[in-house]
């Protein structure tokens, strides 16, 4: 491993303040950016260490009846503490393997935005609200493709709001070398409608999958979906799976969602 | 260089270190505890597990001073003091759970956690806790039989392999 400095700030106030520095990248949970970090995919001069702020830790319920989940919560926090939305701590339980969800956060892993990631699909289908130290952003605007998100340099997620759906099922298709998802579809039914996220398939990471939104809004079925096919335009085609393959497991995967949340 | 302190297998232990030091560097270079072992280094084998809080962690993808202030337990801290072996240790041993035996301290802290919160598990719950630990020996089978004896479970009906 390359030389770096670390910090451990005990605030998030002291935190934001040690990311104005040019070389400096927060460090969650660390199990995407420790082997980064050793593959040289990123060399940051300086690391903030987020563990220590215990402002960013809790599980609780707002007035508006959402499931405020603190950005330094672990998987395995988020598996046994995220008990009033059922579907969400079902994904929690399924990330990697049960030392990863004993390190692995939330917050880094929305911050992060794998394209394979499983909690960016659970936010975007819940319409949940990414909150950090700097102001609110809501699902649709967060993810901004692979890798990418509307986080600012030096922004921090301190939490993150889901809504809780009347029914809702995640269902992933593991790639079984890195438990990443291969393709996982998030389907969560709301009073106004229903939405669908899709992880793992496209280039351009977590998407709504608009045609079954429309169809399961009509009928919350897996007949519903007879006849539609995800396109295959733009995504990723790899040794695991072509596009057309990953096209074709968005839909059984969604009928899948559906049935289990049923 | 900056200073850790740590519980270490139940006795306070400190040390200088770098930024870089990773949790399995320190127990290993530093504290001379080479039972941790360092297998990919790419946090897919599993044989650096210990115990950080209680909690299974992989020791390669934890830096030393994260763990600044905690109780860490590895393989060296399982056994008794005058050597007896543990439950799971000696459920190891009578049923042949390892060959080579480069996975087997992962193994161990990977089951003393799995036993904790599911003092029960069936073959199905062992293979879905063990989704993180990589034997390239072993094929599994006699893990999965020492952890069911090792929990108390009657393992005469399944066959030696």
């Amino acid at each position: 491993m390359y030389n770096f400095e670390i910090e451990k700030p005990a605030t998030i106030d002291d935190a934001v303040a040690a990311l104005t520095s040019d070389e400096a990248q927060a460090l969650a949970g660390g199990q995407t950016l420790i082997p980064t970090l050793k593959a040289r995919l990123a060399a940051p001069e300086k690391l903030i260490s987020l563990a220590g702020i215990s402002e960013l830790r809790g599980i609780s319920t707002d007035k508006s009846g959402r499931i405020c989940i603190g950005a330094g919560m672990t998987h395995t926090a988020v598996a046994s503490g995220a008990g009033a939305y059922p579907a969400l701590a079902a994904l929690a339980g399924q990330i990697g393997d049960v030392a990863v969800r004993n390190r692995g956060t939330i917050g880094g892993s929305v911050a992060n935005n794998d394209p394979s990631a499983c909690y960016p699909a659970a936010v975007l289908a819940s319409g949940a609200v990414v909150v950090t130290n700097a102001r609110e952003i809501g699902a649709d605007d967060f993810f901004d493709g692979m890798f990418t998100t509307a986080l600012e340099e030096g922004e921090i997620v301190t939490e993150v709001r889901f809504p809780v759906p009347q029914q809702a099922a995640y269902v992933k298709f593991k790639q079984p070398a890195s438990r990443f998802a291969l393709v996982g579809v998030f389907v969560a039914r709301f009073a106004d409608g229903v939405r669908v996220a899709v992880t793992g398939a496209s280039e351009e990471g977590v998407f709504r999958w608009a045609e079954a939104e429309a169809a399961l809004t009509a009928s919350f079925s897996p007949d519903a979906l007879a006849g539609l096919q995800a396109s295959a335009d733009g995504l990723i085609g790899d040794l695991h799976g072509s596009p057309e393959y990953r096209a074709h497991l968005i839909g059984v995967l969604t009928g899948r969602a559906v049935k289990l949340a049923g | 260089m900056t200073k850790v302190s740590l519980t270490l297998n139940g006795k306070p232990v400190s040390g200088k270190i770098e930024g870089r030091t990773l949790l399995a560097e320190f127990l290993r270079e530093g504290q001379g505890l080479t039972g941790t072992h360092i297998g990919c280094d790419t946090s897919q084998c599993g044989a650096c597990l210990v115990h950080v809080n209680g909690a299974l962690v992989k020791s390669c993808a934890m830096f030393a001073l994260e763990a600044d202030g905690c109780e860490v337990t590895t393989i060296e801290g399982v056994a008794a003091a005058d050597g007896t072996l543990s439950a799971i240790q000696d459920a190891f041993r009578e049923h042949h759970g390892l060959q080579c035996g480069f996975c087997t301290p992962g193994m161990v802290m990977s089951t003393a956690e799995l036993l904790k919160i599911n003092p029960k598990p069936t073959e199905a719950d062992i293979r879905d806790h063990l989704e993180g630990n990589i034997c390239r020996c072993t094929g599994y089978h006699n893990i999965i039989k020492a952890i069911m004896a090792a929990s108390g479970q009657d393992v005469s009906g399944i066959a030696a392999e």
